[in-house]
């Protein structure tokens, strides 16, 4: 809160230097209006609620088959990691010395997991799966984490209703915090 | 105290650059840091190369050098090809994440666009600047694309700013034994670009518009969050570094700038600007850039950079190889605003002088500080500790921990004790 207050005076501070700068206040009509069809490509962001997700279901089946040929190489076979991060196991450990942060130990959405995947993996060739494929390597990482059925699959509704264990341990900014 | 005449320093140069040639041709390239370091060598003493020391003439006086443009774009002097980015010394280069800034082997307050730190999420992106475009979209009055010359059309702001990683060092041990190992993912450059608000305004925002989701045209479309407050202060949209373009490892050629934010959060290579009413809670500020406490809670959203500096001459590595003076130097920064002080140690702590601040001292820039120091041989432990306008004070290692705990690897800001041998090795006094 501290911060925020500090960064609405800083921004209000900021409007009135701008006055004082001559900065144009009106539009200087640079840039084109974007298409819908232009925003609809890029715009892959999905938040914590699931706005955005996209049509399409996958099953925690397809999503092993997925899992298997495109990320256990750096994953593990069981998401136990290697060259790339661990995804599972680690529930239990985030308060002692050796915290083991994955998805199932430390992820706060579910909803994250599709969003990253989607935009980032495989590492190799990224926003190459199909929404379906996204949606079933999603599901077969929660799966591996204890978090859904082998016989389950999601999609835009299921996705979001996902209750994550860590969820609540997420907590603001108490800087400065060292006196 | 007695300071060194100009002359002194003059022939400190001289004696310095002919022990570097010595060193190269004896087949044993040092860092830069080892060899600055070594002031006041008996080169006089050289046989290999007394031919190019008073009284005769150098080589290099006996015919023209080089023509004008033999380097179309130039690079540094030979014999400082040790000062490179420091990178990971084992691994798959596919999966390193970043490479460090030398810091102890740089002067003044400005990095070179080459030695620069970068952390990539998925590689470099070659991008042709013709083909990139930066969307705006979601909760404004008219959604917008840019072309690379319609964002170079608005007006446009310089400013002098460090840009650090928040990773700069973690708080577990094995620690670092350089300057550069240790936080060298800090670097500081004069940024040139639009105004975020500007461009936003172009756009027209809507009352609900409370972050801006900022996201990346790399293999990683790394996203990050920003409350809408930075985005109406002092962010940049930012198209060049130190005057001339931004490199690619800077995000070419379009990045977004958040003065005093960690470094994650100024997505390179920007090609959209998502204007919403809620964080969107990317992995990048939930699995990652969260810190973790030791009772299993994590901070979120923790934007700002604390006050910091580090002892960069004599730091971890290089050696002291004379008696008498020294003049120690560093760098101090805060993403809360100006430096007001900073205090130097050489007595492991007892007492602490007011080190001189190199003019200008600069908004969220880094600042010089600077202080002469006679060492006698004794071992001894130095380390130096920011103040910032805010008032806050750089905390021990031990303070932070004692709060955070070791797990939470993200925003360490201790200071750095440099432990000083009596044969002059200088050592991380944490190790």
């Amino acid at each position: 809160m501290q911060m925020r207050n500090l960064l609405i005076a800083s921004s209000a501070a900021f409007f009135l230097a701008s006055a004082a700068h001559s900065e144009p206040s009106v539009k200087l009509g640079i840039g084109r209006t974007a298409t819908e069809a232009e925003i609809a490509g890029w715009n892959i962001d999905v938040d914590r609620t699931g706005t955005n997700l996209p049509p399409g279901k996958g099953s925690v089946g397809l999503g092993r088959e997925v899992f298997d040929q495109q990320c256990a190489a750096c994953h593990g076979s069981k998401g136990e990691g290697g060259v790339g991060d661990k995804l599972v196991g680690g529930q239990g450990t985030l308060a002692t010395p050796n915290p083991v942060k994955t998805v199932g130990s430390y992820w706060p959405y579910a909803t994250t997991l599709f969003d990253y995947i989607r935009r980032a993996m495989p590492h190799p060739s990224p926003q190459s799966l199909s929404n379906e494929e996204v949606y079933a390597v999603t599901a077969y990482v929660l799966h591996l984490n204890g978090l859904l059925p082998d016989n389950a699959a999601l999609d835009a509704k299921t996705l979001p209703a996902i209750r994550m264990p860590n969820r609540d341990n997420f907590v603001g900014d108490p800087r400065p915090d060292v006196k | 105290m007695t300071w060194p005449t100009a002359r002194t320093i003059q022939n400190q140069h001289v004696l310095v650059a002919s022990r570097r040639q010595f060193l190269r041709e004896g087949g044993t390239i040092v860092g830069g840091a080892t060899v600055s370091a070594v002031v006041g060598g008996d080169v006089l003493a050289d046989p290999l190369h007394g031919e190019n020391l008073p009284p005769n003439v150098p080589e290099w006086m006996k015919s023209p050098g080089d023509p004008v443009g033999s380097q179309l774009y130039g690079t540094p002097s030979p014999f400082e090809k040790g000062v490179t980015r420091n990178i990971p010394k084992s691994g798959d280069p596919v999966f390193w994440t970043s490479s460090r800034t030398p810091l102890q082997d740089l002067d003044g307050i400005i990095t070179p666009n080459g030695l620069f730190y970068e952390r990539h999420h998925s590689g470099v992106p070659a991008i042709d600047p013709a083909q990139h475009r930066l969307i705006i979209h979601g909760l404004v009055d008219n959604p917008l694309i840019f072309t690379m010359d319609d964002l170079r059309r608005f007006p446009s702001q310089s400013h002098i700013y460090f840009l650090e990683c928040s990773g700069n060092p973690g708080f577990k041990k094995p620690y670092g034994k350089t300057a550069s190992d240790l936080v060298g993912l800090v670097s500081c450059a004069e940024f040139t670009g639009v105004k975020l608000s500007h461009v936003l305004q172009e756009a027209g925002l809507r009352r609900e518009a409370k972050w801006i989701v900022a996201e990346g045209a790399d293999a990683a479309a790394l996203t990050r969050s920003i409350p809408i407050e930075k985005c109406l202060d002092d962010a940049l949209l930012v198209y060049s570094q130190n005057g001339e373009r931004l490199r690619p490892q800077q995000g070419y050629p379009l990045r977004l700038f958040l003065p005093g934010f960690e470094g994650n959060m100024s997505v390179k290579w920007l090609r959209r600007l998502h204007v919403v009413a809620e964080a969107v809670y990317s992995r990048e500020e939930t699995s990652k850039y969260t810190d973790l406490l030791p009772d299993g809670k994590a901070r979120e959203f923790t934007f700002y950079m604390d006050a910091k500096s580090i002892i960069t001459y004599p730091s971890g590595g290089q050696k002291l190889k004379s008696h008498g003076f020294h003049e120690i130097s560093g760098i101090a920064w805060t993403g809360r605003g100006k430096i007001k002080r900073v205090d130097v140690s050489v007595d492991d702590g007892k007492s602490w002088q007011e080190a001189h601040l190199q003019e200008p001292v600069l908004t969220r820039a880094l600042t010089r500080f600077r202080l002469p120091w006679r060492w006698e041989g004794g071992p001894t432990v130095i380390q130096s500790r920011a103040i910032d306008e805010t008032g806050y004070v750089q905390p021990t290692l031990s303070d932070l921990v004692g709060v955070r705990g070791d797990n939470s690897f993200y925003h360490n800001n201790a200071i750095q004790p440099w432990r000083v041998a009596a044969d002059g090795e200088v050592t991380n006094a944490n190790a």
